[in-house]
């Protein structure tokens, strides 16, 4: 584990700042009062990093994202986006959004899905076509820009998607699990189409999933977290070469680094059941 | 694919011709069981001539009660005093029904859709208003009818709006489905745009209702043609429909089969006006997902 300050990027200035954030929903029947999906979050990313966030499901992953996208709000705690508000940010259209499932809408064409967020913003109908096509190309998908997007394969859907979040030329992109609908070979060759598209407009990505290697592969940051209450367990530099290829996979470094993401991951599993055990000891004893 | 798409769209139309001629054969069967005498002197000029005697009385399959199939087809050709054919008189009637039916149609759809896009940003005035548009349906469209058309002191457009009457309804009830028939994923996301009400409702809501709506519309058409026959009763208007039904039910001893070929008429406008809506659906619907399940 390494303080985040030592991340690479460091010196950059920082995209998104989020200082003691914590998030309690009111839970419904069981009488269980209110769930902590986070407490006590503190994390910076700087321009140009590529930061995953990982940890089992109920961790709290997603909704750090949605507090960090606006969507949802901490129920304390501050997060500054490009030194403002998350909800002026979101105003001022500083995010791309991409979810899980390509929620792309059936009665529009390909171009006209990535050209919605452009018509959204009102930008004039020629630099929206022209913007459109350009990420179409980006994502490789130029040629299907008058197809539907029920004619697409789930692979090329989500290309699309992301077309559609760069088209505003975002400064932060939010990935949801981006690639979890998707069969292993598809994913691993959209993680190598990420990369490319991450290195040719340095957005800064954050990046939602529960795939420790994509997590490793793609990141300059791996945020791991842990459930109940969600928080973050450790931080870990990915420090492999900027430029990765299917090669990166069989690196030791990269080993390395699955094992010490696995661990961490595990860590706080152990820590878990054994805080679990312990309560339970206490109950019967 | 154009063999699948022409079979696609023939089969249902051989679908209706079979129960058609169906019904009719058990209109023929009933009046062959219990009808009166049928006596024909040589058929189509074949020299074949047809006497029976049903072994039955039904007192509904007389001749005046129940004509035969042929003579209401028959009646079509038939000329009046001024030397037009019934078919004719019938046509240009429809044509009249048809337009008010139109006018009342697009009046209901815009306000019914007006109507539900008010009620879903206002939640409050939803549950308000709701109730008051379900009761202002109770009341028979024949209470309501002369109000309107009498009060109005307008022909045609008095009759147009007895159409509205009825055709908001199921617009605004579909409309109000349809507009929270959305992805609420999608909805996230033009929040991410931070898109307006207005966008939202324009890019999101308005295209994600339009299978609602016209199932809306498919109901609401021939309630707009029902409408429009309705409201030309109380002040019986002259041209359309109402009086060349009323002028079939006044005759009905002499002639029955000038009435049974004015409801023809009626429900041929009917179910024009659905197949056309049905067809304006499949147009503006094509791009959308087919139900398959390969992509399924």
């Amino acid at each position: 584990m390494t303080s985040p300050s030592a991340a690479p990027g460091g010196g950059r200035r920082p995209v998104v700042e989020i200082a003691g954030v914590s998030k309690a929903f009111s839970a419904r029947g069981q009488g269980a009062g209110r769930v902590e999906a986070l407490v006590g979050i503190d994390l910076s990313v700087r321009e140009g990093e590529f930061v995953s966030l990982i940890g089992p499901s109920g961790c709290g992953k997603s909704t750090l994202l949605r507090i960090i996208g606006d969507l949802t709000s901490p129920s304390s705690g501050t997060v500054t986006v490009n030194g403002k508000s998350a909800s002026r940010a979101r105003l001022d259209r500083d995010y791309g959004m991409v979810f899980q499932a390509p929620v792309l809408f059936d009665w529009r064409t390909v171009l006209g899905n990535v050209e919605l967020p452009l018509e959204v913003m009102r930008t004039s109908a020629q630099d929206r076509r022209r913007r459109a096509l350009d990420n179409l190309a980006l994502v490789e998908l130029a040629d299907f820009a008058g197809h539907h997007p029920w004619q697409l394969s789930g692979g090329m859907q989500q290309r699309v998607a992301i077309a559609r979040a760069l088209a505003v030329d975002p400064a932060i992109l939010l990935m949801d699990e981006p690639f979890g609908a998707l069969d292993e070979m598809t994913r691993e060759r959209m993680n190598l189409e990420l990369l490319k598209i991450w290195d040719r407009t340095g957005t800064t990505i954050v990046f939602v999933t529960h795939s420790i290697a994509e997590a490793v592969f793609l990141s300059t940051r791996v945020v791991v977290m842990s459930p109940r209450p969600g928080r973050i367990s450790a931080v870990i530099d990915i420090d492999l070469p900027r430029e990765r290829s299917v090669d990166t996979r069989e690196m030791d470094k990269y080993f390395h680094l699955v094992t010490e993401v696995r661990e961490a991951l595990r860590g706080e599993e152990r820590r878990d059941i054994d805080a679990r055990r312990v309560a339970v000891e206490g109950l019967s004893g | 694919m154009a063999g699948m798409s022409i079979r696609r769209t023939l089969r249902p139309l051989v679908g209706f011709l079979t129960v058609l001629v169906a019904l009719l054969l058990v209109w023929e069967a009933i009046k062959f069981i219990g009808g009166d005498r049928w006596h024909a002197e040589s058929v189509l000029g074949t020299g074949i001539t047809i006497d029976h005697v049903p072994p039955l009385k039904l007192p509904f399959a007389t001749d005046v009660k129940l004509p035969h199939v042929w003579a209401i087809v028959a009646e079509f050709g038939k000329l009046d005093a001024e030397g037009t054919t019934t078919a004719a008189r019938l046509a240009r009637a429809a044509v009249f029904t048809l337009r008010n039916a139109a006018i009342g149609f697009i009046l209901g759809s815009a306000i019914g859709l007006g109507l539900a896009i008010v009620l879903v940003h206002i939640r409050m005035l939803e549950r308000a208003v709701v109730p008051l548009i379900v009761a202002s349906q109770t009341i028979p469209i024949i209470a309501i009818a002369p109000l309107i058309v009498i009060g109005l002191k307008a022909d045609w457009f008095g009759v147009a709006i007895v159409s509205t009457y009825l055709t908001f309804f199921p617009v605004t009830i579909a409309a109000l489905r349809g507009l929270r028939a959305y992805d609420p994923r999608a909805l996230e996301l033009m929040r991410s745009y931070a898109a307006s009400p207005a966008a939202i409702l324009r890019k999101l809501r308005l295209p994600a209702a339009r299978p609602y709506l016209f199932t809306g519309f498919r109901i609401a058409a021939p309630a707009a043609v029902v409408g429009s026959i309705v409201g030309e009763l109380p002040s019986l208007i002259q041209d359309g429909l109402a009086r060349q039904i009323i002028t079939g039910m006044q005759y009905y001893s002499l002639d029955a089969e000038y009435l049974w070929a004015a409801i023809v008429v009626s429900s041929v406008l009917g179910i024009g006006v659905y197949l056309l809506v049905a067809g304006a659906e499949a147009w503006v619907l094509r791009h959308e997902r087919r139900i398959d399940p390969a992509t399924a």
